[in-house]
């Protein structure tokens, strides 16, 4: 058989399916849906008519089963009950599986559905299962049947209705009848292979040419009266219209406005996108030329060329439109299965289902799409007895909504359920090992509900087969970060939890910064970009904890340079520095650039498989003036940076704030815990970076620790015991908290139990003994001691032992 | 390029690298360019000299000496003005990077033979044979190979 016949098959029949189950659904709520039945019948024939006539046989029982289940619901022999929802669901279920069968292996294969067959003629039969008494009503008068009807059938319904029972074909022409609206003849000049169109009677009303009380006057001669003629003959016959206007009526009802489309494979849409990209970068291009040439020969032709590129660029961006829609109609099959094995009752509303976006990026929202939902009706919504106390309507709200705004799509997943706890998120968190108790009590509220995304955290009190699966939100959060996108979570206790995503429209021509390092440039996608900023006079980038920092508005912006990260050689950064902030997983950094130069438009291209494993890159593309940039992987330079990795200063921000006000001088402490109750103070003047070490890093050297630190072996100094304050920071710990300060080049580790606090400016005042400070920090006195003394006196450093007196 | 082709016989496009005449299959040469614009690759593998623009497409550009493991390679730059031949490979163009190009050869498959032992293992690899010509040798590479040599493992 031909293949392309049963991928198309295929197509059809799968948009088919999610029509089907989404009518279901919604025939489950409202049972006396005429519209939605008939449509709902007329995809599962068209279904059952296709494969009957490419000899799908398993596929073609099902589906039949299912078609006489639904015409004794459309014709109110039967109601809809949940038993019958449940067996049509199954139904789509099992074609379903018949046709991902037929798509990987070309055959039906095999599917026992014997067990559902039994059930739908059951069902059919009046008999429910499941039901106390038998759902029948008296059989409506026979359908009548106009003879010029039966012909009105699809080409591929031909074979079908050969194939079948002698008996049942009195019924397949009711039903063919029924499918093509027979009570209404239309203009017999028309194909009438499409169900929707229209009758030529509303055409020609829509069209203002007669009016509807004429149509009717016809029609009801036809019908009651038996007069043989069209409706449009009838109507010109007398004088209410022209020939003509019926001619064009006609014509209309052949093709109608708006439906005519065609399939496009998906590979030569994308190819042409790309063709377009370029042409977009040679408009540019030539654009540039023209303001630099003052030919006015030149400049009219590259104006039309630019108009003409921008119209042709929208448009095409057009044909990768597809609305969010598609995506949804999935979910009302997901919650509504998801409510009856949760026995929850959950209603889901979608607002804004036709906003559109690039089909790559719905492909890729899909996934963390679902997941959302599913959490939502397993998580965010109680059980109905819950509600009730809680004095809410038993049936929650899972309510979706999407709209376009600034140049981005917005998508919001929004529950009226009991919302995300803070303390309980701080608990969980920290009986995971997630944070440290210390960090949950600095949270804000805002803060610990944030947790959701981290890797690693699962609410599932019991892990169910809904959501708890291991993946988590940091994923779905992954998922659209990788596309450009962010997710954001509002929650209010009691009232409910919104997610809201907003995500680019497209990706294939991108926003970018152009911005330079080393003599070469770089694109940066704009939409990781926060903002611009320049080294001002009195401005400098520090250091704070080892980590070089920029105050931004009070703020501690953790920096990277991107000659450190392209391997250039580094360059001091004075006044006039430019550094782009930056956006990844949920924080910012900052990047130090040389310059930076203009934005662009960019045609992202992938580089070749030698380059393409360098996680600093995410593509490359060609730039106006035809020259190749690479385009930076904010991501990846957060991850190859570790700018971002937990415990650099700016991610503490409840610290920041204090840390954040005066300048880091000799004034500001850092205080550490020795265990137990036991607090010291040392000066962050004399220290460089903060670390943490596994514990079976830690070795012995000549009765000293050492620990392989940076290619070199740094002692360290266990400061509980060794100066008699505390207990040894090494003592059955996985990792050990280690202050790190450069004595003259050599590195020394200071052990201690816990790194606690940042405080500037504290008030120092000397103790009775005069030979130590105390700073007064929180209200209680601690010991500032001096780190380097404590070095001289206990670390036995074998190199430079005479250089140590110098520092001090 | 199969080894079944060469004992047909084939045309080459040969170029010069260093002392070496080398040669690859005409039908895989896609243009050769006498002036691109490399843009670096920052912590790419030490043979990839960047990326040029081929009316559109991103081509990586090979330092070939390089990629065969010459010894000398970084320290003797390429000629000032090195020749581009854009070959496709079964995954994308590359561009190698060489001194100066030479002529379309017709090789007879008769008077292929093995690589010499004596050459190093990466160039061994992407080499297919050598042809002996009047007056010295030619090596003709196989550019798959050429695109394979520093991948990862679990790539090549």
């Amino acid at each position: 058989m031909d293949d392309d016949i049963i991928e198309e098959f295929l197509v059809e029949a799968y948009e088919g399916l999610d029509q089907l189950e989404q009518n279901f659904v919604t025939l489950e709520s409202s049972p006396g849906d005429e519209q939605t039945l008939k449509e709902a019948f007329r995809t599962l024939h068209t279904i059952k008519g296709t494969c009957g006539f490419l000899g799908f046989e398993q596929l073609e029982i099902v589906a039949h089963r299912g078609e006489n289940l639904m015409s004794q619901l459309r014709d109110g022999v039967l109601e809809m009950t949940q038993g019958i929802t449940d067996a049509l669901l199954a139904t789509a279920d099992a074609i379903r599986a018949i046709l991902e069968n037929i798509e990987s292996t070309g055959g039906e294969g095999k599917h026992d559905n014997s067990a559902l067959i039994v059930r739908l003629e059951q069902l059919a039969a009046g008999e429910d299962p499941n039901a106390d008494g038998p759902a029948v009503r008296e059989p409506v008068a026979d359908i009548d049947v106009p003879e010029e009807s039966t012909e009105i059938m699809d080409e591929l319904d031909a074979p079908d209705t050969a194939a079948d029972d002698e008996t049942e074909a009195p019924d397949e022409a009711a039903d063919e009848a029924a499918v093509a609206e027979a009570g209404e003849p239309a203009d017999s000049s028309a194909d009438a292979d499409d169900d929707e169109h229209a009758r030529i009677g509303d055409i020609l009303v829509g069209a203002g040419v007669v009016d509807r009380t004429d149509v009717e006057f016809a029609a009801t001669r036809q019908e009651e009266f038996g007069d043989q003629r069209k409706l449009g003959k009838i109507l010109v016959a007398d004088g209410r219209t022209s020939q003509a206007d019926v001619d064009n009526a006609a014509a209309k009802q052949r093709h109608p406005e708006g439906t005519g489309s065609i399939r496009v494979d998906i590979g030569v849409l994308d190819e042409l996108m790309n063709l377009v990209g370029e042409l977009v970068l040679s408009r540019n291009q030539i654009m540039q030329l023209a303001g630099l040439e003052h030919l006015k020969e030149f400049t009219a032709p590259a104006q039309r060329l630019n108009l003409i590129t921008s119209e042709l660029q929208e448009g095409f961006m057009q044909t990768r439109m597809q609305p969010i829609g598609n995506v949804w109609n999935k979910l009302p099959r997901v919650v509504r299965d998801l409510s009856s094995q949760l026995g929850k009752q959950i209603r889901l509303e979608m607002h804004g289902e036709d906003t559109e976006l690039d089909r790559t990026i719905l492909e890729a929202i899909k996934d963390p799409l679902t997941h959302m939902v599913r959490n939502t009706a397993d998580h965010g919504i109680e059980s109905p007895t819950d509600r009730k106390d809680a004095g809410k309507d038993p049936e929650g709200v899972l309510s979706l909504s999407a709209w376009h705004e600034a140049g981005q799509v917005h998508i919001e997943i929004a529950d009226d359920g009991k919302g995300i706890d803070a303390d309980f998120m701080r608990i969980k968190c920290v009986e995971k090992g997630l944070i440290t108790p210390d960090e949950a009590d600095r949270m804000t509220d805002a803060q610990a509900v944030q947790l959701i995304f981290r890797p690693g955290f699962s609410t599932a009190q019991a892990v169910s087969n809904v959501s708890g699966r291991g993946v988590g939100m940091d994923v779905v959060r992954t998922n659209i970060e990788r596309i450009g996108g962010s997710v954001d979570v509002k929650t209010e206790s009691g009232v409910g939890t919104t997610f809201r995503i907003t995500i680019p429209l497209t990706l294939a021509i991108i926003q970018s910064i152009v911005v330079r390092c080393d003599g070469v440039r770089y694109a940066v996608p704009q939409l990781s970009l926060q903002e611009l900023v320049r080294l001002d006079v009195g401005e400098k980038i520090e250091e704070v904890r080892g980590v070089p920092v920029y105050r931004l508005r009070d703020r501690l912006l953790p920096i990277v340079d991107l000659r450190d990260q392209l391997g250039a050689e580094p360059v001091e950064r004075g006044v006039g520095t430019s550094i782009v902030v930056l956006r990844a997983d949920g924080h910012a950094f900052g990047l130090v650039v040389d310059a930076i130069e203009d934005t662009e438009e960019i045609v992202v291209k992938p580089l070749g498989r030698t380059v393409k494993d360098i996680d600093r890159f995410s593509g490359a593309t060609i730039m106006g003036d035809g020259s190749v940039s690479l385009i930076l992987d904010v991501m990846g330079i957060a991850n190859s940076s570790q700018v971002l990795k937990p415990g650099s200063p700016t991610l503490d921000e409840a610290d920041l704030v204090e840390a954040g006000t005066a300048g880091v001088d000799d004034r500001t402490i850092l205080t550490v815990g020795l265990g137990g109750d036991s607090e010291v103070a040392l000066s962050l003047a004399q220290i460089d970076r903060l670390e943490e070490f596994a514990a079976e890093r830690v070795e012995t050297s000549a009765n000293n620790s050492v620990v392989q630190y940076r290619g070199e072996i740094m002692p360290l100094l266990d400061l509980g015991p060794q100066t008699g304050r505390g207990m040894s920071a090494f003592t059955d710990r996985e990792r050990v908290n280690v202050v790190v300060c450069k004595v003259d080049g050599v590195s020394v580790g200071i052990a201690v139990d816990r790194v606690l606090d940042i405080v500037s400016d504290p008030e120092i005042r000397w103790n009775a003994e005069g030979s130590t400070e105390t700073a007064i920090v929180k209200g209680h006195v601690v010991d500032v001691l001096d780190l380097f003394g404590l070095i001289q006196r206990y670390v036995p450093l074998t190199e430079k032992p005479e250089t140590l007196a110098g520092v001090q | 390029m199969t080894d079944t082709q060469i004992h047909t016989g084939l045309q080459v496009c040969t170029f010069r690298l260093g002392g070496l005449l080398f040669g690859v299959d005409v039908l895989d040469v896609q243009e050769v360019l006498y002036h691109a614009e490399l843009t670096p690759v920052p912590h790419a593998p030490g043979s990839v000299t960047g990326l040029i623009n081929l009316r559109g497409q991103i081509a990586t550009s090979l330092d070939l000496r390089a990629r065969l493991g010459e010894p000398g390679a970084d320290e003797t730059p390429l000629t000032t003005k090195p020749t581009h031949v854009v070959v496709r490979s079964s995954y994308e163009p590359v561009s190698l990077l060489v001194d100066r190009i030479g002529d379309v050869l017709d090789i007879e498959p008769d008077r292929f033979e093995d690589p010499p032992t004596t050459m190093n293992d990466e160039a061994t690899q992407a080499i297919l044979g050598a042809y002996r010509l009047d007056d010295e040798i030619l090596l003709i590479l196989d550019v798959d190979r050429l695109v394979e040599l520093e991948l990862p493992a679990s790539e090549a």
